[in-house]
């Protein structure tokens, strides 16, 4: 049965203002939504509050489809999460036994194939606190195959890539999206593939 | 012999100390050796504390080394407030633990000594509780060296530590002087006397000029360690910047 | 996931920055502080000392966990973890855990060290030590209730130790009085004790879940 995450009437309240509202909108499975807008009007809001992160003041949004596991997400924000002290293998390593038993992916145990595939694999025992904005935004990438997820919540995904960096994030995303995955992207710039729908908030009625 | 300013090159250093460092030890060892002989065998035995006055040839020399070590220290934060003198950081970063262990050594000779007449391990004696404070004041030293990533910046932040505390110890010490003997009769650890009979000076100085090759000797060991230390964090900015993006300034030593 | 989570904790608080060497200095410096104000008397001081030495166990506690969920509050850590649909209340268990093995654990056995400094006999060192081993876990879990409530908070670290401070009050007492208890006979050492390690395993049923709570409520 296709996955869809489906969205009606979503609105939100931050801090006593309105952010956002009636916000609707369909997402099947192969598909990538983007949500586009000024800075302010809530990109990362309507991301937060699909993550779960944040109550939605109105309206509601549900995963259609698949099994109980479907329901799980994995979310790219602005915070990279990473530790500074701890070296990459470290690092994948924690969030590795994070995610849960059956929806983690066979990887070898020292993570070189995950590394390898965002094009780290000579940082692995580097400290993060030496990497770079666009090698922890790598890092960040390879946390999200560390376990099979249908929905990828990203958030100004391509901030801090290079040409390469953004290749990779295309090639990632085409992965996913032709397992079935969908993926919902708030963004300033173009995304390396092409998005099937797209979400300006912000805009005056 | 090169000067101050040739050795702030690291390179030069390590070269330097390379040559230096066995001589240095050769020297520590034979003073240890004539210094353990006379304090043990030759020098005499307290009329009132028997030989546990022996003690007094390891305490003294650590306690008076634990200062010594800390007015380095001191100086070397001037170095590298005052003058930049690259190296200065590292003498500071790598003589603290040395004279953390100085100081430790003297509270744990004096409280051995002291047990025997005070009938417990610590009688919160004025100067011993001093090199108390001291001690704490290096272990800060030490975890505020360990608490920054960037190794020059925490030479700059430890070295204002190091000068405030400079300014402290002798009103720590006064203070301290003043608590005890609001309650106690002044310390029993004198040695000897308001003069030192020769027989017991003599050994005690052998024993500190022992100990001052034996801390140099390990000051040139912790030094090169750390200078080795900021290379390979160097060296691992430099693999990361050669995956083709910038990294942060690397500082390399 | 919890183990992951413990190990982690335990990693970066011992790594340079980490809270396990402070903790352990603070610890020391608070006994070492007492005396100052007390005055140099031994015999006063060793009747003080288990008291002394649980009361500086309780502030290095506090004041260590300050930071325990604040930085992954602020690194998008937290975020990670709610999302990942594993439950929270492992992750909150782990943190304490964590940092009782880097800083509580150490506390406890420089204890009776310190126990030296304030002239213990060697009973009531083992005393001491014993009850700070039971007593220690559930400081540090109430304290993680703490943290969580004041992890959205830039200055939270003192709060947190307030707010916790009261609720540690019967750990306190329970731990001073089996110590007393274990050093003079006629005074009850045993049923000071159950009572210390039915505090611990509560705490140790409840705070996780409450921690937990906290930081979800936090999230806005």
């Amino acid at each position: 049965m296709p996955l869809a995450l489906e969205a009606t009437d979503l609105a939100c309240i931050r801090g006593g203002r309105l952010v956002f509202s009636g916000v609707s909108f369909r997402v099947e499975g192969g598909q990538v939504l983007a949500v586009t807008g000024a800075n302010g009007s809530g990109k990362s809001s309507l991301l937060r509050l699909i993550a779960g992160l944040l109550r939605p003041s109105g309206g509601s949004f549900r995963v259609q489809g698949g099994t109980e596991d479907d329901g799980a997400i994995h979310y790219l924000g602005h915070a990279d999460a990473l530790k500074p002290a701890l070296t990459l293998r470290e690092t994948l390593r924690f969030w590795s036994k994070v995610y849960r038993q059956q929806g983690r992916v066979a990887l070898d145990p020292d993570f070189d194939e995950a590394a390898e595939k965002v094009g780290l694999i000579h940082a692995l025992d580097l400290t993060v606190g030496v990497l770079s904005a666009g090698q922890r935004r790598r890092a960040g990438f390879a946390r999200l195959l560390l376990s099979p997820r249908p929905l990828w919540l990203l958030d100004e995904p391509t901030s801090s890539l290079d040409r390469d960096g953004e290749a990779l994030l295309g090639s990632l995303m085409r992965g996913h999206l032709s397992g079935g995955g969908m993926v919902v992207a708030a963004t300033h710039q173009d995304l390396p593939i092409e998005a099937h729908a797209t979400i300006h908030l912000g805009e005056e009625p | 012999m090169p000067t101050l300013t040739e050795l702030a090159n690291p390179t030069r250093f390590l070269a330097f100390s390379a040559r230096v460092q066995p001589w240095l030890w050769a020297l520590a060892v034979a003073l240890f050796a004539i210094g353990l002989y006379l304090s043990l065998f030759v020098a005499p035995a307290d009329y009132q504390q028997g030989d546990s006055v022996r003690i007094m040839y390891v305490h003294v020399p650590a306690a008076i080394l634990a200062i010594g070590c800390y007015l380095l220290m001191a100086i070397a934060a001037l170095g590298t407030l005052v003058w930049r003198h690259p190296l200065a950081d590292v003498a500071a970063r790598s003589a603290a633990p040395l004279g953390a262990a100085f100081t430790f050594l003297g509270l744990v000779t004096g409280s051995i000594w002291g047990k025997p007449m005070w009938g417990a391990w610590w009688v919160w004696d004025a100067r011993l509780t001093s090199f108390l404070v001291l001690f704490i004041m290096y272990l800060g030293l030490i975890a505020l060296w360990r608490a920054f990533d960037d190794p020059a910046r925490a030479g700059r932040v430890a070295a204002i530590l190091v000068l405030v505390g400079t300014i402290n110890i002798p009103i720590i010490k006064f203070s301290v002087e003043w608590w005890n003997t609001l309650h106690q009769p002044a310390s029993i650890l004198r040695i000897g006397g308001p003069s030192i009979h020769p027989t017991m000076l003599y050994p005690l100085l052998v024993m500190l000029a022992a100990f001052a090759a034996l801390f140099a000797s390990l000051l040139f060991t912790t030094m090169r360690a750390e200078i080795y230390r900021r290379r390979i964090r160097a060296a691992e900015m430099m693999a990361a910047q050669s995956m083709g993006i910038h990294t942060r300034s690397a500082e390399a030593v | 996931m919890f183990l992951g989570v413990t190990g982690q904790t335990l990693r970066l608080g011992v790594r340079a920055g980490g809270s396990a060497i402070v903790g352990l200095i603070f610890f020391l410096a608070v006994v070492t502080v007492i005396p100052f104000g007390v005055g140099p008397d031994l015999k006063l001081l060793a009747r003080i000392g288990p008291a002394v030495l649980w009361i500086a166990a309780l502030l290095a506690s506090l004041l260590g966990l300050e930071r325990l969920f604040g930085a992954d509050r602020e690194d998008g850590t937290l975020d990670l973890v709610i999302v990942s649909g594993e439950p929270l209340v492992l992750y909150a268990l782990g943190r304490a855990a964590g940092h009782w093995i880097a800083t509580g654990l150490p506390i406890v056995i420089a204890a009776p060290v310190l126990g030296l400094l304030l002239d213990l006999k060697p009973r009531a060192m083992g005393a001491v030590a014993l009850t700070l081993f039971v007593g220690s876990p559930a400081l540090t879990l109430i304290g993680s209730v703490g943290a969580a409530l004041t992890a959205g908070l830039p200055r939270g670290g003192l709060l947190s130790a307030v707010l916790v401070l009261p609720l540690t009050v019967p750990v306190l007492i329970f731990g001073v009085l089996a110590t007393y208890g274990a050093i003079s006979e006629p005074e009850p050492f045993l049923s000071p004790l159950l009572l210390l390690c039915s505090l611990a395993l509560g705490s140790l049923a409840l705070a996780p879940v409450a921690a937990a709570v906290a930081l979800k409520l936090s999230l806005e």
